[in-house]
């Protein structure tokens, strides 16, 4: 068993993903169970291996570094659950 | 209006005056209004701006100057962005959000003259192999409406399957686009890593994902992953070695060397329908004159546990961005900033989803990500160099596309790691990062399509269609 209840409010937290009590054994059960299932690479011997990071075949695609027009203000807002047509809204942060 | 099943018999009788644009797009939406509601396969129908679209390519075709996919009416996956239009990734999370871009893919389908239907629904995020952890309902398959589309690009496939349109854009992270062509009887392309721009393609998991067609004819994959395909400066990792026509088919006879896997084909878990179909498939080649034979891949049970680790990972990363901040759903639950990142995230993700954030959470964590992550990155690398031995001694590797044909509804739902292991011949080239085809192979006892999944060496599309070509 990998993940208990407060291992798990932990992980929820790194991600910011609120997991009321009513949802912790369903959710510890199957991250304990795919876990588990993951730990079956440990039967393969990797010593002197390299981890595998970058999959592109190219290196380095260089460009010039020059301003372009992106997208207008307007239209970066335009998805905006709360917006005041120049920020971003979120709660209070600092008193 | 006949069933078409290319686009070159479309382009002749669009070019002999037989049909029109408009009729087809009429056509197409025919379909869609009989069969959408049950099969769920659009999320949303662009019904009169395909008509004028069509309007417009008829002028085209009139006065000469149409593009190479005129006549081409195509559906895409709703992971991927279309401006002014709504992507939601099959999401409650990004209900409502309009794309203030187009994905690269899309744009060059535009750019040809393509008459793009609608959107098609999707597994959230791609996360899922039947289609049925999309927040906007299952899709169902055309051929038996009680079995799963396939997943993660279900509704791309069954729109095709159930001509809606002739074409869809999907995308593969470990078998969806190849996965749900398999169980509709299609043929559905993952190219190789990098060979097509991922601007504007709601990301999963950024090593892995490629955009890919779902068709019905090998032709049409390969003429609209020619307009897809190649360089573009919104992706600074996508491949800028020069397109070949993939489309002008290399149909010199040459004697190939194939080899299957034999885990795959030998495996016990293999519907017998699915078995004998694939040992038919090797007869014949063998039969034509190609050398076939096994290869053992004793690595294939770390294929799904590498393929999670970092796949998990890496959406943990890229779905940070859906925060409830610059768009997708928030919570009006929230009392501060921190309550407003979760409450809106735990509200507007599924539970797959989540779950996926929560591993991939779990194996970056400073305490386990050697256990995990490194540890997976390295057999990454040894089942990549395997492979590619293996594709320097062979040509192709083979095996059926998936273990079964399509599951019933809510069969694989409760367990995840059953509804993983139907991924289990699709994600090598996932985690390679090569090109494979699924191509139809006949249908089970019930009538059910069966795939057949053939992998080449990287950038090597042109030989993979070309035999694909002359297998189907």
């Amino acid at each position: 068993m990998k993940i208990d209840k407060e291992a798990l409010q932990k992980i929820a937290h790194l991600a910011r993903l609120e997991m009321p009590a009513s949802t912790e054994d369903e959710m510890m059960g199957s991250l304990n169970s795919v876990l588990t299932w993951m730990e079956e690479l440990n039967e393969v011997d990797t010593a002197d291996i390299k981890p595998l990071t970058h999959m592109s075949l190219e290196v380095n695609a260089l460009r010039e570094d020059k301003v372009i027009p992106n997208i207008s203000r307007e239209q970066g807002l335009k998805n905006a659950p709360k917006q005041d047509g120049e920020y971003f809204r979120v709660p209070k942060v600092i008193e | 209006m006949k069933n078409y099943t290319s686009l070159q018999s479309i382009q002749a009788d669009l070019h002999a005056g037989y049909i029109t644009c408009r009729q087809l797009v009429e056509f197409y939406l025919q379909n869609i209004a009989e069969k959408n509601t049950q099969l769920n396969a659009f999320l949303k129908v662009f019904d009169q701006e395909a008509l004028a679209k069509a309007d417009e390519i008829d002028q085209k075709i009139k006065t000469g100057n149409a593009g190479k996919l005129a006549g081409m009416v195509i559906g895409i996956k709703d992971l991927l962005c279309y401006k002014d239009h709504t992507s939601t990734a099959g999401s409650k999370i990004l209900d409502g959000f309009e794309s203030q871009f187009n994905a690269t893919a899309v744009q060059r389908v535009i750019d040809a003259d393509a008459i793009i239907i609608g959107s098609q629904n999707c597994d959230e995020f791609g996360m899922g192999s039947t289609n049925e952890n999309s927040a906007y309902g299952a899709c169902l398959n055309a051929v038996g409406t009680n079995r799963v589309a396939g997943g993660s690009s279900g509704g791309s496939a069954v729109a095709v399957q159930a001509d809606m349109c002739l074409a869809s854009l999907g995308t593969d992270t470990g078998g969806s686009v190849r996965m749900p062509a398999g169980f509709c009887g299609l043929v559905g392309l993952k190219p190789t890593y990098t060979r097509v721009s991922r601007w504007g393609l709601i990301a999963y998991a950024s090593s892995f994902d490629c955009i890919g067609p779902i068709t019905k004819s090998v032709e049409d994959a390969a003429i609209l992953l020619e307009i897809i395909a190649g360089k573009d400066e919104q992706d600074s990792t996508v491949s800028r070695l020069e397109v070949p026509q993939y489309s002008a088919f290399d149909t010199t006879h040459k004697t190939l060397k194939i080899g299957y896997l034999k885990e795959a084909v030998e495996s016990a878990g293999l519907q017998p329908e699915v078995r004998e179909a694939t040992w038919a498939k090797l007869e014949a080649l063998k039969a034509a004159g190609h050398v076939v034979e096994a290869v053992e891949f004793p690595l294939i049970k770390y294929f799904l546990p590498t393929y999670y680790i970092l796949t998990t990972a890496e959406a943990s990363s890229n779905l940070s961005r859906f925060d409830g901040v610059k768009y997708g759903h928030r919570s009006n639950q929230a009392t501060d900033l921190m309550s407003m990142y979760k409450k809106s995230r735990a509200e507007g993700f599924g539970k797959e989803v989540k779950r996926r954030i929560m591993l991939g959470t779990f194996v970056l964590s400073a305490s386990y990500y050697d256990a995990y992550y490194t540890k997976a990155q390295k057999v990454r690398r040894l089942i990549k160099d395997y492979t590619d031995q293996l594709l320097s001694e062979y040509d192709f590797l083979v095996c059926p596309t998936t273990p079964t044909t399509a599951y019933k509804i809510g069969e694989k739902t409760s367990d995840p790691i059953q509804m993983y292991l139907g991924d289990l011949f699709t994600v090598q080239a996932n985690v390679v990062g090569l090109p494979a085809i699924s191509i139809p192979n006949g249908v089970d006892n019930d009538g059910m399509p069966i795939g057949f999944q053939i992998m080449g060496g990287a950038f090597q599309e042109k030989a993979l269609l070309s035999f694909a070509k002359s297998l189907y």
